[in-house]
Order: C-alpha cells, then structure tokens, then sequence
C-alpha cells in the first residue's frame, strides 16, 4: 500500500484509527506523519520534501499553497480558500500522483512549479527538445538517477521545464499526456 | 438576413456589413501566471512568428500566422488563443490578488484564465460552467496556464448554490467580491470567427436564451457582496440578449449599473427597442460593433450591487 517513495520521504508506520481514503472529495493533506487520519495519505511535509530532494525545488516555491487528495493518490495544489471536504470538479491544479512506488509529478506541475529545480534535470537541445513534447521517446545519456526526471531545454534564451521523463536503461520515456503532445512549428 | 434588423441601431451601415464580412486575425493573449510579455515575445521571435502587440492591452498579440497552438510558448502555456474583443469583460471586471471572484459560464476558460491572471493566481476564483465536456476543456486549458487559484465547479448557474464552500459546521456562505457574467448568447458577434453563427437564429431562440440570461445574472448579484462588482457581457447584437436582461436585473434585484471607461471605441447601450423602452441607465452599457475597432461584435455593462 505505501510503496517506496513514501517510505523514502514520509513515516509509514500505520496508525491505530486510519479511516479509507474518500475519493470523490477533495480532502486536505495532514501537515505531518503525526497528523494522519487517511490510509496511504502522505503529509504536506513529506510532499514538499519530495520536491526538495528529488529535484531541488525551493521549498518556499509552496508557501501559500495547500495540498488535497482527490481520487486515488491524485494529489491538487491550490492557492484559495475551501472548506475540507469539499466536492467539486477541481481545486487548483493536479500536480503529484502518489500511492503508486514512485511519485510522480504532472506535465503542467513541473512547469508551473519546477522552475528552479537543480537535480535530476535533463536538459535537451531543440530537436530532442521536440520529439519529447511530440510524445517519442528516445535514447539519451544520462549518468543520474533513474525514474522520473524534469525535462528542461532552452527557450527565449533561458531553461525552462517542459515536463516529466521517464529515464531507464538509456531511454528517455515522453511523460506528456496524450492530449497535451504537439508537433512545434 | 438577421443583421438587417440592426441596421438602425448602427451608424454606419455598410461599414458594419462589410467588417461583418472580413474573417478575424488570429490573436494570443500573453499569460502572465507563467510568463512575461517580454518574454513570449522573445519566444515568437525565436521560432520566426510574426505579430503586432496590441496597443489597448499590452498582453495581447495579432499573430500573423493562425496556428499558435503548435508553437514553443504555446507548449508553455505562455499564450491562450482569445479574440481581441473578447479579452474586454475581464479588464472591466478589473479583479485584484486575493478577492473571491466568480465566473459562472467559465467554459472553455480564455476569460477565467484572463481574471487568474489579474489576481497574481492568488485568492479564490470560482469558475462553473454546466456542461462537463466544456469543463474538461476548462480544466486542461487552467492547467496549461498553471492555474491555482481556481475552484471548478458543475452546477446550473441560474441556482448556483454556496454550499460546497460551507464547512461542514459553519453555515456561512462567502459571497464574491466580484462576478464576470459571460452568459451564453446567440453568438450573433462572432459572425467574422464562425460564418455559421447565424444559421440557427430565430426570434423564439432569442427569447428562450433571454430567460437563462436574466435568471444568470441575478444569481450573480445575488451571490456577490453589497458594494461588489458583477460585469455583464455577451457577444451578441440583440438587444432582448442585452439591454433588455439589464432592464429586467435592474427591477429585481438591488443593483444599478455604473460609468465605466474602455480602451476601445464603443456606442452606448440602446433604451428603445421594437417599441420596448429600457431604464435609462442601460445607456452606461457599451455596444462594441466589429466596424469600430474592426473586431468581433460584443456587449458588455458594469454593475455595482447595493444591497
């Protein structure tokens, strides 16, 4: 049930009352291990700590957010006010599937929010640049970890994220949704 | 034809006929949630896209080519396709960072990703649309645009409930600061984008929509705070759509509608229609007709509510 990045970045011993997560409500992430009512459910620190560590996102970048699950493990960040529990088609934007062994982080996160990010970056030059985003998946050296990577290239004259990879045995895997993949100009 | 019936509304005829006629340039608003000006810019120029910025709102750029959505700083989410007139109603609105804001028609999202913008992405802003498959194209495009601030819900907006913002022990039902109401409409002004918008219009259409056009509004003021802002706007020509809901509003809720200046060439608001005559005030709304500033058609007023 907890899977490997949650016991690399959150305490997963079981409490003694842990309720079933709701999923078709938006519930609030407990801010500590300590505070855990839901199953599975990581905290807001080890969430940020998994940003932290993982890719070096500043961990200010989510000062003023609140993180809520809805679904299964589909984890929302969001910079408004809403009552726990609250039932509604979105809140703030999906950026982190947990309750799988790796988190995963979404497209739109990691531009949104991976602006700063400094490990495990790959930075790609135009053309490879272009097939990620067009969905191909492609071979690449890269002496870092494997697992989910920010991929990054150069535009207007400055890196940018541009979304998730999945690096193993010297293949980079295109993460980019289906509906959000294009051929650039 | 259906335009003919405005022909004495207009002060140019032919000039209006003839700008109805022109197919609209592609146009991209800059999202600032995730960029600057300067730099989209710098991104267009890099990939070789031509454009003219805009003068009356400095985020907007007139592509030359129509194809931004296969671009780098459309990938970003750097730029939302968005006709030039329809970026108005969110700079009247004029939220600020940390108001509760509502969008009740939000679907597919260029106005709700335009007012994010205006807020810094900070406080709370409520889009709803009743249609789940334009939802799901709102949610995608929010999220392209890197949106937080956003709440998306799915009711009807002529009885939009607060409940779902009420705690569980609370009764307290938060109402808006502010409310851009961009009902749906005949389309009538969006004839230069889509020369198929006039196919299915009859005066019983007209009628029927009006109905869910008052019942919107109201619902609006009805949720906004007194001292609030609710902006009424479509992109129709038809007074019944316009001036007639604002006259109804006007008798049935604690409202009135106030000046407002716009960086655009406009004419006011109609008070005399097929032998109806509307509360003068409905003069302070704008008609923005496609000769004027050669762009789609486009109506839009500025309410404060009183009570």
């Amino acid at each position: 049930m907890s899977g490997e990045d949650f016991a690399a970045y959150d305490d997963p011993s079981d409490g003694e009352d842990l309720r079933e997560n709701r999923s078709h409500v938006f519930e609030r992430l407990p801010e500590t291990s300590a505070d855990r009512t839901v199953g599975g459910r990581p905290s807001r620190e080890a969430v940020v700590d998994f940003w932290a560590d993982r890719f070096g996102v500043p961990r200010e970048t989510f000062d003023g957010y609140t993180f809520w699950e809805k679904g299964s493990g589909k984890l929302w960040a969001y910079a408004g006010d809403a009552p726990d529990g609250i039932d509604v088609e979105a809140l703030g934007m999906v950026f982190l599937r947990v309750r799988q062994d790796h988190w995963k982080p979404t497209t739109d996160a990691v531009q949104r929010f991976a602006g700063r990010a400094t490990e495990n970056v790959v930075h790609l030059d135009d053309e490879q640049a272009r097939r990620f985003v067009a969905g191909e998946d492609q071979e690449l050296e890269w002496d870092g970890d494997w697992g989910y990577l920010v991929v990054s290239h150069d535009v207007a004259g400055a890196a940018e994220p541009i979304g998730v990879g999945l690096y193993l045995h010297g293949e980079l895997r295109s993460q980019v949704p289906k509906g959000r993949r294009r051929d650039i100009d | 034809m259906v335009l003919e019936r405005y022909d004495p509304l207009v002060d140019d005829v032919d000039a209006f006929r003839a700008a109805c006629e022109r197919p609209l340039p592609s146009v991209v608003r800059v999202n600032t949630v995730k960029t600057t000006v300067d730099r989209a810019m710098a991104a267009l120029d890099a990939d070789g896209h031509g454009y003219d910025r805009l003068d009356w709102l400095p985020e907007l750029l007139r592509l030359d080519s129509d194809s931004p959505g296969t671009s780098w700083p459309y990938f970003h989410g750097w730029l939302y396709g968005q006709e030039e007139v329809s970026a108005l109603p969110a700079l009247v609105c004029d939220p600020q960072p940390g108001e509760r804001v509502l969008d009740p028609c939000a679907a597919p999202g260029s106005k709700t990703t335009q007012l994010a913008a205006m807020m810094d992405d900070t406080g709370t802003l409520v889009a709803n649309d009743n249609n789940l498959g334009r939802l799901s194209a709102l949610r995608s495009n929010a999220e392209r645009c890197g949106v937080t601030n956003l709440v998306v819900t799915n009711q009807d907006a002529r009885n939009l409930s607060l409940k779902p913002f009420t705690a569980d022990e609370s009764d307290e039902q938060p109402p808006f600061d502010r409310a851009l109401v961009d009902v749906p409409c005949s389309c009538e002004g969006t004839v230069r984008k889509n020369p198929d918008a006039l196919d299915d219009w009859s005066v019983g259409h007209l009628e029927q929509i009006a109905g869910v056009q008052r019942d919107i509004l109201r619902r609006a003021v009805q949720t906004t705070r007194e001292g609030g802002t609710v902006v009424y706007s479509t992109c129709t020509f038809a007074p019944e759509e316009n001036e007639a809901v604002l006259d109804h509003v006007l008798r049935e809720e604690p409202v009135e509608l106030v000046e407002f200046d716009v960086p655009l060439e406009t004419r006011p608001g109609v008070t005399e229609w097929n032998g109806e005559a509307y509360a003068p005030s409905v003069e302070r709304a704008k008609r923005v007709w496609p000769h004027l500033n050669d762009t789609g058609g486009f109506f839009c007023a500025k309410l404060e509510v009183t009570a």
